[in-house]
């Protein structure tokens, strides 16, 4: 197992390494000049560039660069926040998104996780019907959609909670993005979850432990979800994955200083430069190369024959 | 003792046609009549199909319904010869308002029909909305379809060599696919210019990764099998083998991808529209008319909605459609 996990992080390392350095030469051959040329001539911009180090072989460029990446530093951005370093804009920007971000992913595995055995300790009746509606228009309908209805509902026609993100307000502010992020994965988690329990209470071990005697509380407990879990946990990572995505558009539109805002101004191209594109092009793939990889270490702890059958291949 | 009888030639007849007996209790059927029975006797599936047939014929109808273009500003001159722009109208249709109140409704542009209203600038919401769902639908439509021929090869010739061939295609799609999708749209969004093309390309990018591992796993299924030996044996070529003999039998399951995989691209069409990537004015896809109608929404609140429910309807259709094929590909024994 520890070789597993070792080898299992080398290579995700790896593979971010490999990212980092196509990002890094990708933005260094992006056609434009760094600097506003008409207010300097041809040699404060030869001198500039030499003092930035951009005559030099990309590879010595790209080794400077993770150096500094190592320590923190991601550079100053050109255009937008101009002087401020990088990494002081992003650590703001990140302790906002993962904040909202956690409550939703919390709200929604939580909530998702009850309706689902609710729907499931039900099947067939009312509240089953509502699950699976509820989970059909959760898929359906992207988060931002839901954002801009509760925000025209309950900060517009009943002004009760801000109608942009207030940072001083930080929780009551933060209750809209959060259940409009969490819609998505509540709803998934809801279906999978009753799909799961529903398989699971038809299998050969809980008929056997029912002709035992176990009923109610104890047997959902002990022996439904336990084994209804495992697979509950795996589709956790895409869906945060997909909640990264989701931020985007939701932090933009609440006015939410993350880093989804600041990548949809990358993408946008609203006053971002390429320092930035490249730091952002690095965080998001670390997270999700991050995410990945916990998922798949989970996996292995939490069902033991997935465990047994990696350790036989690297045998 | 008789003597044992000798049959001659006159003793039979040829058979007509209607004479055969076929076994109708127990008749064999093809693989594809399988699967399309068990496609339509599942509800759900049905009504997918029903939504997303419904809307691909609004799409490539519903502009020509009425006399308004997707660009055209409804207006007319009044008798001071000034323009009157038929702005933020909400929906109307005055036949209804004559069959409940008896009277002819009064005000400017009263006789005309807007079934979704008007947007901000005068244009019909019903023209625009269903020529959006139509941009919308073709991307996700041509996207998807290049994807799966990309993917569909890249998988089946990874798994069907194996070996090193295997091993370097699989490090590369390892690679590809630890990209996260909005990071190739940042990087492209500043190496081209905005609009159709940037979604295109983006998702032509991405897409193809979940294809060619699920083309990848169902080659490494087939390839052991007798008839794959047979046609070698016989001389065949390893690129018949793999598009003409397995290929038709792996097809399912890339199919069922490719139904999951529309949504996922009109979903991003409509993310990178929102965010203002997407498709330039005056076209329109159902992500402008999200963000027209969400810039509008404390004023005109009704110009949000038709975009959104074609919106939801599609991801709706899609993923039912995707679902009865799986279900109808790999029927679970107890619903045979």
């Amino acid at each position: 197992m520890i070789k597993y996990t070792l080898k299992r992080i080398g290579m995700a390392l790896l593979t971010l390494l490999i990212i980092t350095f196509l990002l890094f030469v990708l933005v260094r051959i992006m056609p434009g000049n760094p600097f506003p040329s008409e207010r300097m001539s041809a040699d404060q911009i030869q001198n500039k560039r030499a003092e930035m180090g951009l005559d030099d072989p990309i590879l010595t460029q790209f080794i400077r660069y993770m150096g500094n990446v190592l320590h923190g530093d991601f550079g100053k951005g050109t255009s937008l926040y101009y002087g401020a370093p990088i990494s002081t804009v992003l650590s703001t920007a990140i302790s906002n998104s993962f904040r909202i971000g956690g409550i939703a992913v919390l709200l929604g595995s939580l909530v998702g996780l009850l309706l689902g055995i609710t729907a499931a300790l039900n099947r067939g009746k009312f509240l089953d019907g509502f699950c699976t509606v509820f989970s059909i228009l959760g898929v359906c309908v992207p988060s931002y959609v839901f954002l801009i209805f509760l925000q025209y509902t309950f900060s517009f026609k009943i002004p009760f909670f801000p109608y942009f993100f207030d940072a001083n307000r930080f929780l009551f502010s933060s209750v809209i993005p959060s259940v409009s992020l969490s819609l998505f994965t509540m709803s998934t988690i809801a279906r999978f979850t009753r799909n799961e329990m529903v398989d699971v209470f038809d299998s050969d071990y809980v008929k056997l432990a029912e002709s035992k005697g176990m009923y109610g509380r104890n047997l959902v407990m002990k022996h439904v979800l336990r084994n209804a879990l495992i697979p509950i946990v795996t589709v956790l990572a895409p869906l945060i994955v997909d909640l990264l995505t989701g931020a985007l558009v939701v932090e933009k539109i609440y006015g939410i200083n993350g880093i989804g805002k600041l990548m949809v101004d990358a993408i946008a191209g609203e006053g971002i430069d390429y320092n930035y594109v490249l730091a952002l092009g690095i965080l998001y793939s670390a997270l999700y190369i991050g995410i990945m990889l916990v998922v798949d270490l989970l996996y292995g702890v939490l069902d033991p024959r997935i465990r047994v059958s990696a350790k036989g291949k690297e045998a | 003792m008789e003597k044992s009888y000798t049959p001659v030639k006159e003793d039979f007849t040829l058979l007509d046609r209607q004479d055969l007996y076929t076994d109708k209790n127990f008749a064999s059927q093809s693989y594809w009549k399988g699967v399309a029975i068990h496609f339509f006797k599942n509800r759900r599936a049905v009504i997918g199909l029903v939504i997303v047939l419904l809307i691909i014929l609004f799409a490539a109808i519903g502009p020509s319904l009425n006399e308004f273009g997707y660009r055209d500003i409804v207006q007319y001159r009044n008798e001071n010869n000034k323009r009157v722009v038929a702005k933020g109208i909400a929906p109307q249709i005055p036949a209804l308002h004559k069959l409940f109140t008896g009277e002819e409704p009064e005000g400017n542009f009263s006789s005309y029909t807007f079934l979704f209203g008007t947007d901000d600038l005068g244009r019909d919401l019903w023209t625009r909305t269903w020529y959006g769902a139509r941009v919308s639908l073709l991307i996700a439509f041509v996207t998807i379809i290049i994807d799966m021929i990309i993917g569909m090869s890249y998988g089946l010739i990874s798994g069907y060599f194996g070996g090193m061939t295997d091993n370097i295609m699989q490090r590369v799609v390892e690679v590809a696919n630890s990209v996260p999708r909005l990071v190739i749209v940042s990087v492209l969004a500043i190496f081209m210019p905005k609009g159709i093309w940037l979604v295109i390309i983006a998702l032509l990018l991405t897409e193809w990764i979940g294809m060619s591992k699920i083309a990848r796993a169902e080659m490494l299924k087939t390839k052991e099998q007798e008839y794959v030996l047979a046609s070698r044996t016989l001389g065949a070529r390893n690129g018949h083998i793999i598009f003409r003999e397995i290929l038709p039998n792996t097809i399912g399951p890339i199919i069922t991808q490719v139904m999951f995989s529309i949504p996922t691209a009109i979903f991003t069409e409509a993310f990178l529209s929102f965010v203002g990537v997407g498709i330039a004015l005056p076209m329109c896809s159902v992500g402008t008319l999200i963000e027209d109608g969400f810039n509008n929404i404390t004023t005109l609140p009704y110009q949000i909605l038709p975009p959104i429910i074609v919106l939801a309807l599609l991801m709706l259709g899609f993923n039912f459609i995707g679902d009865g094929l799986r279900e109808a590909l790999a029927p679970k024994l107890e619903d045979m």
